[in-house]
């Protein structure tokens, strides 16, 4: 089952949660959203639904399922 | 543990990158609903950035002439008493072209929140500098850097802090731990409105990545390092005491 999902659309890329995941598990992608953003994205094997991520995101782009 | 944003926060698309107004809204959005007031909770907005959350929050709100959603909302809290009523402004609202409104609700001890989103310039305007801007801040009308020996820097906290007011606090909208504490800040200031205790001012320091020329990690690292100096993070006054 997934713990994190992502709403990317809205993304905008300023890489509060890059910064701050404990883990590691969550950086760029490099794919470029229609508003022009370079979003991010998580490795789930790495991720332990921690919740830093969701804190710190001006953008409700997290929501962690478990 | 499960974590959702709040449904009475439905949107921060005309937020710049990094914006604090974004987490400051949905943390706002959080505690009326841990507190279940989200039905009962009037927001009066300024006009500036914070302007935008008027499309933002299921709440009703009102925005109010700039610099004038305190007195907005106090006449909002004399109507309707039973509503919880919480005026959301910038540093430039509250202590610049607001400042009067601010220092006499906090005389009267009005029985509301005021959450000031302290960012160190004039935001919407484009940069300008503000009374928060620190010593040596360069800003759009500071290019060399802000003259401490001509201008002095200070914020409004310092002053409601020594009335007899509620509650007065200071949090910062930066990291996982920042933000756990500027929850508990602003639960508190409902907490205290909700048992009629007065006042609240709770000023949430903030990075403006636009304005401050900054990539938005460094504009957070310029907060925590830099803002917090002058801007003392704490409790000053908690006249309840643990609520």
């Amino acid at each position: 089952m997934s713990k994190i999902r992502l709403e990317i659309t809205r993304c905008k890329g300023c890489g509060y949660c890059v910064e701050e995941c404990p883990r590691g598990a969550l950086r760029f992608s490099g794919h470029i959203s229609d508003k022009g953003y370079d979003t991010v994205m998580v490795d789930e094997s790495l991720c332990v639904a921690c919740g830093s991520c969701y804190r710190v995101c001006p953008d409700r782009v997290f929501e962690i399922l478990e | 543990m499960k974590l959702k944003a709040p449904e009475s926060v439905f949107s921060s698309a005309s937020f710049c990158p990094g914006c604090g107004h974004g987490l400051a809204g949905r943390l706002i959005g959080e505690v009326a609903e841990e507190l279940g007031i989200e039905h009962k909770l009037v927001t009066v907005v300024d006009v500036a950035c914070c302007s935008f959350h008027i499309d933002y929050w299921k709440f009703d709100t009102i925005m109010a002439a700039h610099g004038r959603d305190i007195p907005t909302a106090v006449g909002v809290k004399h109507v309707r008493p039973d509503s919880a009523v919480m005026a959301y402004m910038g540093d430039g609202a509250a202590y610049a072209i607001g400042m009067a409104e601010t220092i006499h609700a906090a005389l009267r001890n009005d029985n509301i929140c005021v959450f000031v989103i302290n960012n160190s310039v004039f935001g919407m305007t484009g940069g300008q500098m503000a009374p928060t801007s620190l010593p040596g801040e360069r800003t759009a009308t500071s290019p060399k850097g802000k003259d401490p020996a001509r201008y002095g820097t200070m914020s409004g906290l310092e002053l409601v802090k020594q009335m007899d007011v509620a509650y007065v606090a200071r949090g910062e909208l930066i990291g996982s731990s920042g933000m756990v504490r500027a929850k508990t800040l602003i639960r508190k200031a409902f907490t205290h409105q909700l048992n009629g205790d007065g006042f609240s001012l709770v000023e949430l320091l903030s990075p403006c990545p636009t304005n401050l020329n900054l990539p938005p990690v460094k504009a957070k690292a310029f907060v925590h390092d830099e803002m917090t100096k002058y801007f003392p993070l704490g409790e000053f006054v908690d006249k309840g005491g643990n609520v």
